[in-house]
């Protein structure tokens, strides 16, 4: 068993280990929407500081977001937000300790992954139409 | 006593049972219930508004339930990403001393992040 230099304690498995699966991938991607989500909180703050400055400060903001790369970003912050929401959802309902079989889990991982999807299509949807 | 899984400085600190885990916990939990409509609703903000000229947004932002939903929501999304980030932290920096200064940066881009944005709501809705 891998043990942890100093100390001697065990160390738990790590990724490699297991078969992937769906289940897994949402595990990875609650913690990678998170950090990602904790950068994205950058656009927020830089979008809410542009409207404070002025005319401006905004334009350049939306020269930066509206343009096909700059919306790609923000799509993936809306998804990740909307994903991690989801998750976090499930993780809420684990904690109650209800779902926590492998049958739940599967079922709430495809629903919670499609509504992500829908949530952030509809949102742009939207977005779009009151542009 | 000497199988027991405690590192030394971990039986010094005598943390581990309950002492500062389960607010961690807890409030982690609580900001999650509370981001979810108020993430909606600073999507739905942000959706309406993203493409509008700077008085239409500064309008928005300064109508009172605008205004108070996106403070909320930057007040419950700054606690929970900080605590979250320090979790993952935790797992992933083994020397003590580079993980302490992980968690000091940690704390304050959440500060800056919770500052910077508190005062441009405020600006935007008191003016000058
Ligand atoms: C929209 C509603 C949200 C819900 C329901 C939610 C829920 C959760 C929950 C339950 C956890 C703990 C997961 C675990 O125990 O492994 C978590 C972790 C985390 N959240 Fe959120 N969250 C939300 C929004 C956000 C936002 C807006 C951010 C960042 C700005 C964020 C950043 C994080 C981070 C960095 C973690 C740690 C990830 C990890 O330990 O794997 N979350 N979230």
């Amino acid at each position: 068993m891998a043990s942890n230099g100093s100390t001697g304690r065990p160390l738990s498995p790590h990724l490699q280990v297991y078969r992937f699966s769906l289940l897994m991938a949402l595990s990875i991607l609650h913690r990678a929407t998170g950090i990602a989500l904790y950068l994205g909180t950058l656009i927020v703050v830089w979008w809410l500081v542009a409207v404070a400055s002025g005319p401006a400060a905004l334009a350049f903001w939306q020269m930066v977001f509206l343009n096909p790369l700059g919306l790609l970003v923000l799509f993936g912050y809306t998804w990740a937000l909307f994903h991690h929401m989801m998750g976090g959802i499930r993780h809420l309902v684990w904690d109650t300790g209800a779902r926590l079989d492998v049958a739940s889990a599967k079922s709430t991982a495809m629903f919670s992954t499609i509504a992500a999807f829908a949530l952030t299509i509809l949102v742009w949807i939207v977005a779009f139409m009151v542009r | 006593m000497s199988q027991s899984l405690k590192t030394p400085l971990g039986k010094v600190r005598g943390l581990g049972s309950a002492k500062s885990g389960t607010d961690h916990f807890w409030m982690q939990r609580l900001t999650a219930i509370a981001n979810v409509p108020l993430a909606v609703a600073f999507v739905i903000l942000l959706a309406l508004t993203i493409g509008k000229p700077h008085a239409v947004q500064a309008a928005t932002l300064a109508n009172p339930i605008a205004a108070i939903l996106v403070l909320l929501f930057v007040v419950a999304g700054v606690w929970h990403m900080r605590l979250g980030m320090q979790v993952v932290i935790e797992d992933y920096v083994p020397n003590e001393g580079r993980r302490i200064a992980f968690i000091v940066i940690n704390t304050f881009f959440a500060a800056v992040v919770a500052v910077a944005s508190i005062y441009a709501v405020f600006k935007i809705s008191f003016g000058a």
